[in-house]
């Protein structure tokens, strides 16, 4: 028998398996291997959802529907919210689009965990795939709400603009947000199940801190770095430029507070990791 | 030859307090913590699942890793398959490793057999390219060709488990390491899902085979690690290291029934007591004899499964009490009774497992849950000769007529 070196183990060749020190790297190169696993989880994640329900894929359809009907009547018509000279179906819709994708994207990256810690006690793969499967799943949604808005906007006879390009921009800062908060709390929710009671508040309060039934210019302009704070400001007052802006009397293209949003979203999401990462290796034993 | 597993001093530490009084809200970890600041933590609540262990395994080497239910089998292989992290220690792995700690992990009940492979192909570390190679393969290994797009939720628990261990078998890791995995699905099933294990280590991968069938154990693996209370207390030829095994279960088993803490399964029901009686003070060959098992508690589907091992650690039989017999009858009380009418087993040292399952998950499971020894005694005036077989038949010879 020969002693085989294994001192300088390769990726290809071998793994060391030792107690993690400090705060580990990323780990975004395996994330990166098991691409094929986190698509097979996302399209799990989809078709599940949409074979479980009778009504399949109308449920996605008629949600933002009726939110905007019911706000369109609340907001548009009883107390008339200004929406800047756009039809407010659609300056609520606007916004509602990358809000729902959100809010859905939160709540299933914060119970993704837990919901999966059958394949978390039984299986290696980075832990960070299964809230990240959260945040992608809900991109299909989005798409089908994406066509109601579009049907909008057909019916209102809204032009298409050139600034509608940066749409995809404004959806990865979602992601991002969605991403950075869900990774927080999906690594407390192992231990801390109160997660689970807390999001749906969190959400909640969330929604009427962010220009969603109203636009940020009903804020007054001396308070208006608070909302920046918050990054589904961005979010949704982007959408809003992108799709609306030649209509809406006071829209600005993305300003200095914007820039705000995109530092704290970057902040959230990088120590969103480094927590998820640091509490990972005990997600088996206390899940 | 070149190691594939090389493990060092390998440790892990569970602290109980965290697993057993769940913290499970911000409350009870604010009062946990609020009590550490006053107390200082004390060490009583630790518990090593394993404590530096070292081995080596060669390329190629099917290696069995024995022990009873709770003494770090489970943690070693959780370890190596990088679910849990070691608390000290480490562990060089050369290969791609694919680990079976349960069979059909990450199946969707809503999803069809077909879409299910892929999913669970893909959670197993198969490429999707990979998985579609051995499609067919993995269906016609599973025999479930007419419900490929039935949804799972619609399948026996046999055809489930079959599909399960299909996808499972069509592995193909350099380092494999299996939990338990083979005690699923009907006898036959069994038989071919050994067979497969047995491909798979001729193939030349190197396997690490956590089993408490020592049988099968003996057939496959030519090395055996022996684990007690989180130590390795010896590494050698599979057949030593069985044969210390079963020396050990009978030496160390002072408890009763009802107060060993070495048994798996869910636990809603228990098997408080295991006896052995027979008519005379001694089991002899030919006998009544009767296993009776108390439980403490009846579940519905509730079964008993009894199995006699003798001292080589051979499994010798099976007595499942959900096969149904219509001389079968019932008890007034919480318990099981296997009456044998005539035990034609040859005389030496036995114990026997019982566990107690529903639907085919084990709720209670007991290795060496009680020890006979089955004494001599003529049969049909015939005395007999220690042959080490393990059974004997009552028998009549007619012989060429000679002087006698």
């Amino acid at each position: 028998m020969t002693e085989t070196a294994l001192t300088k183990p390769t990726d290809e060749l071998g793994v060391v398996i030792e107690p993690t020190r400090g705060l580990a790297a990323l780990q975004l190169r395996a994330v990166w291997q098991y691409r094929e696993l986190l698509g097979f989880l996302v399209w799990r994640d989809v078709k599940v959802r949409y074979k479980q329900t009778a009504l399949g894929v109308a449920w996605v359809v008629l949600q933002p529907l009726v939110s905007m009907l019911i706000f369109t009547l609340l907001f548009g018509v009883l107390l008339k919210v200004p929406s800047g000279g756009a039809p407010y179906p659609v300056f609520a819709f606007a916004a509602l689009l990358p809000w729902n994708y959100f809010a859905s994207s939160l709540n299933r990256a914060s119970t993704s965990l837990i919901g999966s810690a059958n394949l978390i006690t039984k299986v290696y793969f980075p832990r960070l795939i299964v809230p990240l499967s959260g945040v992608l799943s809900g991109l299909v949604d989005f798409a089908v709400s994406f066509l109601i808005l579009g049907v909008l906007m057909l019916v209102y006879r809204l032009p298409l603009s050139w600034t509608m390009l940066w749409l995809p921009f404004f959806l990865l800062l979602a992601m991002t947000t969605a991403l950075g908060f869900g990774l927080w709390l999906a690594a407390l929710n192992v231990r801390f199940r109160d997660v689970n009671y807390l999001v749906p508040f969190l959400v909640q309060v969330w929604m009427y801190a962010t220009p969603v039934i109203y636009g940020s210019t009903l804020i007054p302009e001396r308070f208006r770095w608070l909302l920046a704070l918050n990054p589904m400001t961005g979010v949704t007052e982007g959408f809003r430029w992108a799709l609306l802006g030649s209509r809406l009397a006071d829209a600005a293209a993305p300003g200095g507070l914007f820039y705000v949003s995109i530092v704290i979203t970057l902040l959230v999401l990088i120590s969103g990791m480094v927590f998820f990462r640091s509490t990972e290796k005990t997600f088996a034993d206390v899940i | 030859m070149t190691v594939a597993i090389k493990v060092e001093n390998l440790s892990k530490k569970y602290v109980i307090g965290a697993a057993q009084e769940r913290q499970d809200t911000l409350r009870d970890w604010l009062v946990a913590a609020g009590r550490s600041l006053r107390r200082r933590p004390t060490t009583e609540n630790e518990f090593w699942a394993l404590r530096d262990v070292s081995f080596e395994v060669h390329r190629g080497e099917v290696v069995g890793v024995i022990g009873r239910n709770g003494a770090g089998k489970s943690t070693l292989l959780k370890i190596l398959s990088r679910i849990t992290e070691p608390t000290s220690g480490r562990a060089h792995i050369r290969g791609r490793v694919g680990s079976l700690l349960e069979v059909g992990t990450g199946f969707h009940p809503e999803l069809t057999g077909r879409e299910n492979i892929f999913l669970n192909g893909a959670i197993l570390g198969m490429r999707r390219t990979e998985i579609a190679r051995k499609f067919d393969e993995i269906v016609a290994f599973a025999e479930i060709e007419k419900f490929l797009d039935t949804p799972v939720k619609r399948y026996s628990s046999g055809m489930y488990v079959r599909l399960a261990f299909a996808v499972a078998a069509h592995l193909e890791p350099e380092i494999l390491l299996v939990d338990e995995v083979l005690a699923v699905g009907d006898a036959a099933f069994q038989k071919k899902c050994l067979g497969k294990m047995g491909d798979v280590a001729k193939e030349g991968r190197t396997v690490l085979f956590v089993s408490h069938n020592m049988s099968a154990m003996q057939t496959i693996c030519s090395r055996g690690l022996l684990i007690q209370t989180g130590l390795l207390i010896d590494n050698g030829a599979i057949g030593d290291i069985v044969q210390e095994y079963v020396n050990r279960l009978q030496t160390q088993q002072h408890k009763s029934a009802a107060d060993r803490l070495d048994r798996r399964g869910l636990g809603r029901s228990k098997i408080m007591s295991v006896d052995v009686l027979s008519q005379k003070k001694g089991v002899f060959v030919g006998d009544e004899v009767q296993f009776a098992i108390k439980i403490n508690r009846f579940l519905q589907n509730l079964s008993c499964i009894l199995t006699i091992y003798n001292a080589l650690g051979q499994r010798v039989a099976v007595f499942d009490s959900s096969l149904r017999s219509e001389i079968d009858y019932q008890s007034k009380d919480l318990s099981f009774t296997c009456t044998i009418p005539n035990l034609w087993l040859s005389p030496g040292k036995y114990y026997i497992n019982v566990a107690l399952t529903v639907g085919g998950e084990f709720e209670d499971h007991l290795e060496g849950a009680a020890f006979f020894a089955v004494e001599e005694m003529p049969v049909l005036g015939r005395a007999l000769r220690n042959y080490s077989a393990p059974v004997v038949f009552p028998h009549v010879w007619s012989v060429p007529e000679g002087e006698s």
